[in-house]
Order: structure tokens, then C-alpha cells, then sequence
């Protein structure tokens, strides 16, 4: 179970997303875990064996990489990216159900000749509206939440985002306050302004598609509540349908009428 | 074999699980084996090449990492998942048998034909009958690894956390030694994590069983409804008892050894005929 895994279970939501959000996906999956994966993973591969002490007392440099680094950045951008990528999961479940209950009515045969076989439904796209419209949402929002959370806790960590090259540690058992060498501090910084870089790109894409489906929504409703101008009172639009259905009644009528004496 | 081809041969037991039963597979694959793989496992990866002793004399440090970590977190969790995730193949191997069952009884009925025969594969069993307490079985079981595993955690590793320093006498060391655990916090902050997904499958364990409990209670409470679709069988509503009843006849009338044979090895294939119209 790894990156892989995740990028199939995620391909299949990719078809009831919007565009915005289908974008999301690439950049998720090009530009953060395939980075991570292929690049960052060596840039951080040697951060303990390579983090050196000015010191020969045994167990300084464990402590002062312990005391500086409590948790790796690389470990922190695969649980951003595995909490990131799963509230897209709730939709994959939500369409799953959809298509189950269609399923179920299809079985019973009161769908209306609405579907030809099972097969259509399996393979149907949902639109993004009643119920799925709010799940599609709460993930949007779910995902900035933990975008978010984790800028935070990488900020507050690292107090900043840069690597420096040198850190003065005295925890005990270093014998007084010794010079701690990082490893590769540079390459290390470009990396993690990257990755902050992707991950603000993938907050502006996530703001873009909430603030899409919101005025979506508003335009879809000011529509519903423009279109009964016609029909202002209710029990006029009963009557209008009544006088509608039995004119069609009484020209099919005339017209079979007129079909037999001819 | 390795994690992917567990998640191959799980995910078709995802078909004939209840909604909670597919949260909690998911739970399991992503928020602990998928972290367990890409995470954990490099964090403890250098957990004795790192792990420092203040002593020169050889051999200690060997035997003061093996006394503090008879077994290694990972892989206490690499068996803790496979043994969790393993009850729900006996489901698997249930429903297997009951598809073979539902085949035979097409092809002793006359529907032996490829198609139904595939839509017997794909349908989804109905959680009922025997196959509702093979189900409880393995929801049962897997609640019982996870809590025998979180036990375990806390004997061989008492408090979950990770202690950055440890003071070793086992001899060949010369005196009592302080000894550097590598990434103690890194390595708390992971436990901490896989503790708190472990009660999280826990409760979704519960919560299934109590589900399940409920329906085949409610279930029961209802006098008035069809005598249990309690089999899950697809094809219980098409053949209603009275046609399998003048089925089974006609074949016995037609076949006289094998088929009767067959029923007298199996009573309850006629008798099931008899109670309820989905077998």
C-alpha cells in the first residue's frame, strides 16, 4: 500500500469532480507526492547519519537531532499529503451510495426506463447537486482545514521555513553548548519552499472551486426563484396544468375521431 | 506478497461488508498501513545503527538494544495489521461456498447458463442467515487482536512513549550505562498516532457489532414480513418455494440415485424450500 495505491483509489473520484478540482488532483499528484517521492525522499535520506556534533561524548548528537528535528519534514508532507488527499474519499463513498440506491431501483423496476442496464449506472457521472453538492463541499473544506493545519505546525516547528546550516545545542549529555552541523541545509531549503509554494497553490485551487460552487449554487437558485414569475400563485399553475391535459385529451380525441372517418 | 497484494485479496471481501465494515477497511489501508509503509517504517529504520550507548566496550550495545526493544515497534504493527485484517477472509471463503452452493442449485434447476451463473459472482450477499454470525465471528476477532496488541504494546513498552535516554547494566557492559534511543520524539509522535487510528478501528468494531446485532433483532421483531430473506440468496425470490418445491420433485422423479442421494446428504436443501421463499 503506498503512493501508488492512493493515486488508483483517487483516480476514480476524478470523474465527479469539477474541473477546478481535477486540477487539484494533478498538481497533488505530480508536483507534491511524485517531488516527495522522487526527490525529497534522498535530500533527507542521510539528515541523522550526516548531522554531526562538535563533540565525541556519545549521545550528544541523538539528542540535539532529536531536541531540533522532532519530527522529519519529510514524514510531516506525507501525513499533509495522506490527510489532504482522503477527504476526497467521502464523495467516492457518497457516489458509491448513489449508485447502489439507483442499483436497488433499477432491480425493482421503477426507474422509469430512465437507464438501459446496470451497466450505465456503474459507469454514470453524478452531477454535483442536493446532497452531494454538501459533501463535495465539506471535503473542499476539510482539505483547506488540513492544508492549513499543517502550514501552521510546519511554521511553528521550524519557526520559519528556512534550514540553517548550523544549530547550538546544550541538552544534556552534551558536556556544554556544542556546534551541530545540518546536512545539506541548502538543497533542504529549496525543497521546503517548494513544497510550501505547491501546497499555497493547492489552497488558492481549493478557495477557487469552494467559491465556484457557491455562486453555482446561488445562480441555480435565483434561477428556480425567477422562473414561476409567470406562474405567481400557485393554484393558478394547478389550473393551467388541468386546462393543458385536457386539451391534449380532447385533441387526441379529435384526432382519432378524425383518423377512423378517414 | 506484500501489503498491495493484501489489499487485493481484501478488497473483494469490501463488496459484502456493511457501510461501517468499508470505513473501517479503509481506515485500516490508509490511515495505518499506507502511514505505516511511507512513514513509520523510515523513522525506525535506522533504530539500531543510531542507537548509542556511552561505553566503548564491545558488545554492550548489541545486548542493550535487545534488552530494552525485545520487538520493534514496526514490526509489532506489521503483525498487528495482518492479524486484524485476516478474520475478514472467513467471511470471504463463507460466501465463496455459498456461491458455490447457489451455482450447484442452478445447475440442478435448469439455470446452469453462463449468465446466471456470473450474475451469481457479482450479486452482493445479503448479511444473514449463517452468514451473519461468520460475519459477527470475524468482527469479533478482529477486536479481540486489536485489543490483545495494544495490551501487548503497553507490557513491552510501558507508557507509549518513546524515552529519549536509557540506563543498561546487562552485562558485557562494564558498569550501568546511558544509552541514546534515536528519534525518541519522531518516534512518539508516530506511536501516539497508530495508538489513537487502533481505537479508532476499535470503535468501528463496536459499532458494527451493535449494528449488526440490531437488525438481526429487528429483524426478528418483525413477525409479519416475509419469512427471512434470512439465506441471502439472489435467487430466493425468483424461485419461490412452491416452484423449487415442483422442481425438486420432477428431479426426483427423474433422477433417482444421485439426486436423492444428494438431498438425503443435504435434508435441509428441501427443508429450506419448505420455511422461507429466499434460500
Amino acid at each position: 500500500m503506498d503512493w501508488g495505491a492512493l493515486q488508483t483509489i483517487l483516480g476514480g473520484v476524478n470523474k465527479h469532480s469539477t474541473s477546478i478540482g481535477k486540477i487539484w488532483l494533478t498538481v497533488l499528484f505530480i508536483f507534491r507526492i511524485m517531488i516527495l517521492v522522487v526527490a525529497a525522499e534522498r535530500v533527507w535520506g542521510d539528515e541523522q547519519d550526516d548531522f554531526i556534533c562538535n563533540t565525541l561524548q556519545p549521545g550528544c548528537k541523538n539528542v540535539c537531532y532529536d531536541h531540533f528535528f522532532p519530527i522529519s519534514h519529510i514524514r510531516l508532507w506525507a501525513l499533509q499529503l495522506i490527510f489532504v488527499s482522503t477527504p476526497a474519499l467521502l464523495v467516492a463513498m457518497h457516489v458509491a451510495y448513489r449508485r447502489h440506491e439507483k442499483k436497488r431501483q433499477f432491480r425493482k423496476g421503477d426507474q422509469k426506463c430512465e437507464y438501459k442496464d446496470i451497466e450505465e449506472i456503474r459507469t454514470q457521472r453524478f452531477r454535483i447537486e442536493g446532497s452531494l453538492w454538501w459533501t463535495y463541499t465539506s471535503s473542499i473544506f476539510f482539505r483547506l482545514v488540513f492544508e492549513a493545519v499543517f502550514m501552521y505546525a510546519f511554521y511553528f516547528m521550524y519557526d520559519g521555513f528556512r534550514m540553517p546550516r548550523l544549530m547550538k545545542c546544550n541538552a544534556w549529555p552534551c558536556p556544554n553548548t556544542v556546534d551541530c552541523f545540518v546536512s545539506r541545509p541548502t538543497e533542504k531549503t529549496v525543497f521546503t519552499i517548494f513544497m510550501i509554494a505547491v501546497s499555497s497553490i493547492c489552497i488558492l485551487l481549493n478557495v477557487a472551486e469552494l467559491c465556484y460552487l457557491l455562486v453555482k449554487f446561488f445562480l441555480k437558485r435565483s434561477r428556480k426563484a425567477g422562473n414561476p414569475k409567470h406562474h405567481p400563485n400557485h393554484e393558478n399553475k394547478e389550473e393551467t396544468k388541468q386546462n393543458e391535459m385536457n386539451e391534449l385529451i380532447s385533441d387526441s380525441c379529435q384526432n382519432t375521431v378524425t383518423g377512423f372517418s378517414s | 506478497m506484500n501489503w498491495a497484494g493484501l489489499y487485493t485479496v481484501l478488497s473483494g471481501v469490501n463488496r459484502h461488508s456493511t457501510a461501517i465494515g468499508r470505513i473501517w477497511l479503509s481506515v485500516i489501508f490508509i490511515f495505518r498501513i499506507m502511514v505505516l509503509v511511507v512513514a513509520a517504517e523510515s523513522v525506525w529504520g535506522d533504530e539500531k545503527s543510531a542507537f548509542t550507548c556511552n561505553t566503548q566496550q564491545p558488545g554492550c550495545n548489541s545486548v542493550c538494544y535487545d534488552q530494552f526493544f525485545p520487538i520493534s515497534h514496526i514490526r509489532l504493527w506489521a503483525l498487528q495489521l495482518i492479524l486484524v485484517t485476516t478474520p475478514a477472509l472467513l467471511v470471504a471463503m463463507h460466501v465463496a461456498y455459498q456461491q458455490h452452493q447457489e451455482k450447484k442449485l442452478l445447475v440442478l434447476t435448469g439455470h446452469g447458463d453462463a449468465k446466471h451463473l456470473e450474475e451469481v459472482k457479482k450479486h452482493k450477499m445479503r448479511i444473514a442467515g449463517s452468514l451473519w454470525w461468520t460475519y459477527v465471528c470475524s468482527v469479533v476477532f478482529r477486536l479481540l487482536f486489536e485489543a490483545v496488541f495494544m495490551y501487548l504494546f503497553y507490557m513491552i513498552y510501558p507508557g507509549y512513549q518513546m524515552v529519549r535516554l536509557v540506563k543498561c547494566e546487562a552485562y558485557p557492559c562494564p558498569n550501568t550505562v546511558d544509552c541514546f534511543v534515536s528519534r525518541p520524539t519522531e518516534k512518539t509522535i508516530f506511536t501516539v498516532f497508530m495508538l489513537v487510528t487502533s481505537g479508532i478501528c476499535i470503535v468501528l468494531n463496536m459499532a458494527e457489532l451493535v449494528y449488526l446485532v440490531v437488525r438481526a433483532c429487528a429483524r426478528r421483531g418483525r413477525p409479519d414480513s416475509n419469512p427471512p430473506s434470512g439465506k441471502g440468496s439472489f435467487y430466493g425470490h425468483k424461485l419461490s418455494s412452491e416452484y423449487k418445491q415442483n422442481e425438486i420433485n420432477q428431479l426426483l422423479t427423474e433422477q433417482d440415485g444421485s439426486l436423492k442421494d444428494m438431498l438425503r446428504r443435504n435434508p435441509g436443501l428441501q427443508e429450506k424450500g419448505d420455511r422461507c421463499s429466499a434460500c
